[in-house]
């Protein structure tokens, strides 16, 4: 089990989980759905519920982090047709796997924040899109929906006011650009998961046209307590401009690797001492602080940082999903970057041009380099061809895929210039 | 015009429950559905069952052909009885993917991509399942994911499925 | 409106557009692939990145909506280096082979290369390599050639009606295919190949044949449909290379069909008929132009002599030019005849018009519609870009409604549609008029007809959606213009026309199905004369034969044969050898549509003149010239013309600026007989012409006669029939007409109405068939 034991610091999500406590009756008596319930009886207006999560200052846990009350309220209010509310489960972002536990022990939670944010928004019907290869958690989700729909909670005229919400689970099969919104609402249209060009955004122009809000599943599942407890406090439990709990999914050359719920702003030097810490007592070298397209720095900057949106920008990175990576300094860093290299040279969707093409051009630059076949020209060559890659191209994907070579090149020249000169690596290959 | 039936009426009657959970004339939004369930029974995606599912769904063949090439989970060729994906991806390769890929391919004598003689076993190489915390993690058919995939873990499930 | 500068120069837009839309208003070029005026937005190449100020980041200008105020800069450093970032992966696995590409030379890559590209390439790595495709026999792949721009994806999708092509896989490998084995069979495919701006899908018939810098380019009028579409014609050493389009947005705008593009190959035919030829003693020879024509002078003379001029005839095609046409007429009322017609595929001839019979509207206008009504149409092959106007109208929301024979795809969406057996389409269009005439509470001019008609709930539905329109039009297809009671569909579509308030026009079935009236190749001038089907019913002595090939286009093609084989002398003027030497005495090699100088006025009644192409082929001549001379040699007065456009000037005196006027679709006395189904309980043939059956040039262009739309006919029959006969997919079955019979295989087709067997006219498999929509019988072959 990665993530039930009492590790977490003031838990909101993960609070009182035990691996098995995940159907509707276990949540109700940890007090789920009374959110909802209050919602409905005390007929609170859909403008107080955005207040309340603006004041929450909840950011994006799905990796951009923006603030999830503005992006309810771009929901154009007067639209009187249909409107959807989407549950981003894709995570695939190597390094994060907190949805996954989300949905497999506390889903409950999800459902109730989606028929929150649904009303909140207008939105008659929501579908939560769960990545494929977690095929348990889609299952999982199915039959917590299932009961959801039997007491009630989700499904014509809920709790019998003329609130109705449906809601749907709709399973990816393989592609990590679904995680980019534009690309899964494609995706749930049954095409190709190619990501469209902004604006128009989805709260105008989104599935089927419709005006549609997407979330993260962490993001939803953080709303139910803020409507109970108010956004005041939320924001009390992290930092101003982070407020809240996150989850930070640990992984990598750490004792206990799994899912640490703790306040924003946490020291990561305590998130480390709470995944007990480095495996095997090796050195620490290097981290990716929130999922493998983020910049990843070296060991002394990260124990210098605290884990809030802020403060991790300040050290040059980002907060992004929560997926912390960690790498003691067995860890080849030219290795390192040539696997990231091969994912987004795998995963990019290939209809825009820098990235189709570029990220396959760094990939083999990087590997060249990895084989004792680089040049110093290359350094810079990749630096340049990152370059051009970023911030010109349809979505974030290009962005995910310089940066980290950006971000290795800088922090780690002395190993990829080791690399190039003697056709070796500065470290021993790790297993 | 009366194509033959390709799935079994169980299969279909999935598909038409899967395309029940979207609005009045949006039905193609069931065609991963489909196209899951078709390779459920099917065992891999031939042309004939794609489009039979473009027929299902009142899709262009083409507009099937491009969502199935486009999500790796769907095999438009045929695999072995157990598919085995491996995710390499750095998470994972810190903790032990990398021996795990050595030696499922040593013991299977296949690489990546193949698949056995005996038709049992085909390795694949996957990307983030979004569960690197339980590293090394592969999934048998897609469906079933086993966590901290150890050598004596890997000996086990191979036994398993012999 | 916004304002916003671009490049220091200020410019008003509408709400709504692009960075892209204001440039091109200003006339800057911002360089670009995917991007396509007639296309959605698919803003994949990034070629068009430009500098907005104060925007982090370069934007594309294809996708990126007008701020008012904004300030934008397509040629600062930052813009510069975005888009030579983008042209370097452009190019990284672009082969650099131009001199062996058939695009060589008018390729956009190549052309944008040369102004963003580096001299040479960082890349050091290996090249992608991709599998060419086989896309059928129009389109040649050089796929490692494709930018991905997804252009030609985005037609199919959007302009064609039908996604063919996609672009399958993911990233690096992604690649633009068909389905696995499948071609591209759309009858508009060839624009992808415009559309491509690299050389992954070039021409296949034109591929390696020629560089564009060796290529003379001419402009021309498409002798095929009646769109009368403009055409680029490329010409090396005296021969048609190929064919594209000249743009005109109130034409076929950017686009040609795939007949108008291919059908260039028949001209270069083996079967082009090079020397005028003389059947003596059952032999044919060669003989000089001079020979031929005196025997022909001295044959109608005699004939006149003995017979009266009234034995004489003439039968031109509509696909002859206005100048042919109206010497053709004017030789023959100078011999004292009026018997003229080039409406060889009509049957019913009551019908009487104050003009001549056009669209009722410009084409252009189409686009406007909000309610239409198609009565009777091959739409899609019989006018594929008429039918793509109604498509993008019935995109914006256009109903359209069809009462049709046959319920072939047309890739658009219908609203209602009614599909009849031909005999039953007078009773349907009734109905439709009736249930009109009741929403609107309207009188109408033939309640005593309709008085006992209940219409069906199809043909309410029609009316409801015709009637709640504010700009509807009815429209007459081929097939009701060809039909046995085309009068009187003409006089319901009319009446229903006005009773809507709505426009009523004909899709003209060639292209000078207009300029066939305007020239008076019809016999109800003066003298008056037999129509076509009265020459060939009761036969004549003599048939000057103009473009016509009488198996393959006339209207009954058994009868046709039987007059010629009656006659003393028929007169085959025409391009090609062909049956007519079986029938014919005189073979007289006359130019096609690239080797002379002729006009074609279109359905919406616009006169375009056109130039010859290229020189006529060995003793080719202009037809015009050879009618001219022939008139000469007859001792007729009028004939003393010395160029085309004196000819052209008898016809059209104020350079057709009184032929509005001309165009009437209205009748002279609106009749109606009856509008019950006329009794008879055989089977009816449905004899459409195919699209690439329809006129001399397309039979003989080798590549479309390779598709799909060409395949030999078959018999199409609905299930009922099918089962009745124990027919399974393959057996043969045997068609009788009159004494005339053909086999052809039997296909199922149950959206075709009961009591009906579609088997295809105009070709000549089913030559010695009888009438296109004739009663048929129907037998296993054994
Ligand atoms: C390449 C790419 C992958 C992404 N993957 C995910 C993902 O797996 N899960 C997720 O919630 N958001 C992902 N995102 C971010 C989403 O686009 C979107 O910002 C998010 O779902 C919004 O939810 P939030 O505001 O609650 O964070 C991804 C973005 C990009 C560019
Ligand atoms: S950046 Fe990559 S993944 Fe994103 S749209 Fe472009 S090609 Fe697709
Ligand atoms: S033309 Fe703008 S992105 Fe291609």
């Amino acid at each position: 089990m990665t993530c039930l034991h009492g590790r977490h610091i003031n838990p909101i999500i993960l609070a009182g989980l035990d691996g098995n406590n995940w159907c509707i009756g276990d949540y109700m008596r940890r007090g789920g759905y009374s959110a909802l319930k209050k919602v409905l009886s005390e007929k609170i207006p859909p403008e107080q519920i955005v207040n309340e999560l603006k004041k929450s200052a909840l950011r994006g846990r799905g990796g951009a982090g923006f603030p999830t009350g503005l992006k309810w309220s771009f929901m154009p209010k007067s639209f009187t047709g249909e409107k959807y509310l989407i549950c981003n489960s894709d995570e695939g972002e190597p390094g994060t796997f907190k949805d996954r536990d989300i949905m497999r022990y506390n889903p409950h939670s999800v459902i109730e924040g989606m028929a929150i944010a649904a009303y909140a928004m207008g939105a008659k019907t929501g579908y939560n899109y769960v990545h494929g290869e977690v095929w348990d958690c889609y299952e999982r989700m199915e039959v917590a929906l299932e009961e959801a729909r039997a007491a009630g909670f989700v499904g014509d005229n809920i709790l019998g006011s003329d609130f109705s919400f449906q809601l749907y689970n709709h399973h990816g099969y393989g592609a990590y650009i679904c995680g980019e919104e534009t690309a899964l609402l494609d995706s749930l249209e049954g095409k190709k998961g190619m990501p469209r060009f902004k604006p128009p955004f989805p709260a105008s122009y989104g599935l089927y046209g419709k005006p549609t809000t997407v979330n993260n599943t962490e993001t939803l599942a953080c709303v139910p307590w803020i409507v109970l407890n108010g956004g005041e406090k939320f924001l009390s439990m992290g930092r101003p401009n982070s407020g809240g709990t996150k989850i930070f999914s640990v992984c990598g050359h750490v004792n206990q690797p799994g899912n640490y719920e703790v306040p924003l702003g946490t020291p990561f030097a305590k998130l480390l001492e709470l995944a007990g810490g480095m495996r095997g007592g090796k050195k620490f070298k290097a981290c990716i602080p929130g999922g493998s397209s983020m910049p990843v720095l070296p060991a002394h900057i990260m124990l210098a940082t605290d884990m809030d949106y802020d403060s991790i920008a300040k050290a040059g990175s980002m907060l992004g999903s929560g997926g912390v990576i960690i790498m003691d300094e067995t860890v080849c860093m030219v290795k390192a970057l040539l696997r990231l290299s091969y994912f987004y040279f795998e995963e990019s969707c290939g209809q825009c041009t820098p990235c189709r093409e570029g990220t396959g051009w760094l990939y083999r630059v990087v590997n060249r380099i990895e084989h004792g076949q680089g040049k110093q020209e290359d350094l810079d060559l990749l630096v340049n061809v990152a370059d051009n890659i970023a911030g010109r191209t349809i979505c974030a994907l290009g962005d995910a895929a310089a940066l980290p070579v950006k971000s290795f090149i800088t922090h780690f020249r002395e190993e990829f210039e080791h690399h190039i000169e003697s056709k070796q690596c500065l470290v021993p290959t790790y297993a | 015009m009366n194509a033959p039936m390709i799935l079994s009426p169980e299969a279909l009657a999935k598909i038409d429950k899967a395309t029940t959970k979207y609005p009045p004339g949006q039905k193609r939004s069931a065609v991963m559905a489909a196209l899951t369930i078709a390779q459920d029974e099917k065992g891999w995606l031939s042309t004939e069952t794609m489009d039979f599912v473009a027929q299902c769904l009142g899709m262009p063949p083409i507009a099937v052909y491009e969502v199935a090439t486009f999500y790796s989970m769907y095999d438009l060729q045929p695999v072995g009885k157990y598919k085995i994906s491996l995710c390499t991806n750095l998470p994972c390769a810190l903790s032990g993917a990398n021996a795990a890929a050595d030696y499922l391919k040593k013991k299977l004598a296949i690489d990546f991509n193949e698949t056995t003689g005996d038709g049992q076993f085909t390795l694949k190489q996957g990307e983030c399942f979004g569960a690197c915390g339980d590293a090394p993690v592969l999934l048998v058919n897609n469906k079933r994911m086993c966590s901290f995939m150890t050598r004596e873990k890997l000996e086990k499930l191979l036994a398993e499925l012999k | 409106m916004l304002d916003l500068e671009i490049d220091g120069k200020q410019i008003e837009v509408k709400e709504g557009s692009t960075i892209m839309d204001a440039a091109n208003q200003l006339g800057i070029f911002i360089p670009h692939f995917c991007y396509h005026r007639k296309l959605s937005i698919a803003a994949n190449c990034r070629m068009c990145l430009v500098q907005v100020e104060k925007a982090p980041k370069p934007l594309p200008a294809c996708a990126t909506p007008v701020m008012g105020g904004m300030k934008v800069f397509t040629h600062s450093d930052e813009a510069v280096n975005a888009q030579k970032g983008v042209m370097e992966f452009l190019l990284i696995n672009h082969p650099l082979d131009c001199p062996i590409c058939d695009q060589g030379g008018e390729c956009l890559l190549q052309d944008l290369a040369v102004g963003y590209g580096g001299s040479s390439s960082r890349y050091e790595e290996e090249k992608r390599v991709v599998a060419d495709k086989n896309l059928g026999p129009l389109i040649a792949t050089d796929m490692t050639r494709c930018i991905h721009c997804t252009r030609c994806v985005r037609f199919g999708q959007e302009i064609a009606g039908i996604m063919e092509l996609g672009m399958v896989g993911r990233g690096e490998h992604a690649e633009i295919l068909t389905f696995v084995g499948k071609t591209v069979d759309s009858e508009l495919s060839g624009n992808m190949i415009d559309l491509c701006p690299v050389g992954a899908l070039t021409s296949k018939p034109f591929r390696y044949t020629a560089r564009t810098w060796e290529l003379s380019r001419r402009k021309s009028i498409s002798p095929h449909d009646s769109l009368g579409s403009n055409l680029i014609v490329q010409v090396k050493d005296n021969r048609v290379m190929r064919v594209l389009p000249r743009d005109n947005e109130e034409i076929n705008e950017c686009w040609l069909s795939d007949k108008d593009r291919y059908s260039y190959e028949g001209l270069n035919s083996e079967e082009r008929l090079t020397r005028p030829m003389l059947k003596q003693d059952g032999e044919w020879k060669e003989v000089e132009w001079q020979t031929a024509l005196e025997f022909i002078a001295e044959g109608l003379k005699r004939i006149r002599a003995t017979h009266g001029a009234e034995a004489i005839g003439a039968l031109a095609t509509p696909h002859s030019t206005l100048e042919e046409l109206y010497l053709l007429q004017k030789l023959m009322r100078g011999l004292g005849s009026g018997n003229v017609d080039f409406r060889l595929r009509q049957c019913d001839f009551s019908a009487e018009l104050q003009g001549a019979p056009w669209l009722g509207m410009k084409i252009a206008e189409i686009s406007q519609l909000d309610r239409v009504l198609v009565v009777g149409s091959m739409l899609r092959k019989d006018h594929p870009l008429l039918s793509n106007r109604l498509r993008q109208a019935a995109k914006r929301g256009t109903h359209i409604n069809l009462i049709n024979a046959v319920d072939d795809a047309l890739l658009m969406k219908i609203e209602h549609k009614v599909i009849v057996a031909p005999r039953e389409m007078v009773k349907t269009l009734a109905e439709v008029l009736k249930a009109t005439a009741e929403a609107k509470n309207k009188p109408c001019a033939f309640s005593a007809q309709l008085a006992a008609l209940n219409p069906s709930q199809e043909a309410r539905r029609i009316a409801e959606s015709l009637a709640s329109g504010n700009k509807a039009a009815v429209f007459l297809g081929n097939l009701a213009q060809n039909h046995p009671q085309s009068a009187a569909l003409h006089a319901l579509a009319q009446e229903l026309a006005s009773l809507l308030g709505a426009k009523f026009g004909f899709f003209g079935e060639a292209a000078n199905s207009v300029g066939g009236y305007i020239a008076g190749v019809v016999p109800f001038g003066t003298p008056a004369g037999k129509h076509a089907k009265a020459m060939l019913e009761d036969p004549l002595k003599a048939y000057l034969l103009l473009n016509t090939e009488v198996e393959l286009d006339c209207h009954n093609p058994r009868e046709a044969v039987a007059a010629m084989r009656k006659a003393e002398l028929v007169v085959a003027m025409s391009a090609y050898r062909h049956k007519a030497a079986e029938y014919a005495h005189v073979l007289l090699p006359i130019a096609p549509f690239t080797e002379t100088a002729g006009t074609f006025i279109n359905t919406e009644g616009r006169a375009q003149s056109f130039n010859g192409t290229v020189k006529p082929l060995a003793e080719t001549r202009p037809a015009w010239k050879v009618l001219r001379v022939l008139g000469n040699l007859l001792g007729l007065a009028g004939f003393e013309q010395d160029s085309i456009e004196q000819v052209r000037a008898e016809i059209l005196p104020d350079a057709g600026a009184d032929l509005a006027q001309r165009l009437d679709n209205r009748l002279r006395r609106q009749i109606l007989a009856a509008v019950e189904i006329p009794a008879a309980d055989g089977l009816q043939r449905i004899g459409e012409v195919p699209v690439y059956s329809a006129d001399a040039i397309v039979r003989r262009a080798a590549s479309l006669q390779k598709t799909r739309d060409a395949r030999a006919p078959v018999a199409w029959m609905p299930g009922v029939l099918y089962e009745r006969l124990k027919l399974r997919d393959g057996d043969k079955v045997k068609l009788t007409q009159e004494q005339g019979s053909a086999t052809l295989e039997a296909r199922r087709d149950d959206t075709l109405p009961q009591n009906c067997v579609r088997a295809a006219s105009a070709h000549s498999m089913t030559a010695e068939l009888g009438a296109m929509f004739g009663e048929i019988t129907l037998e296993r072959a054994t």
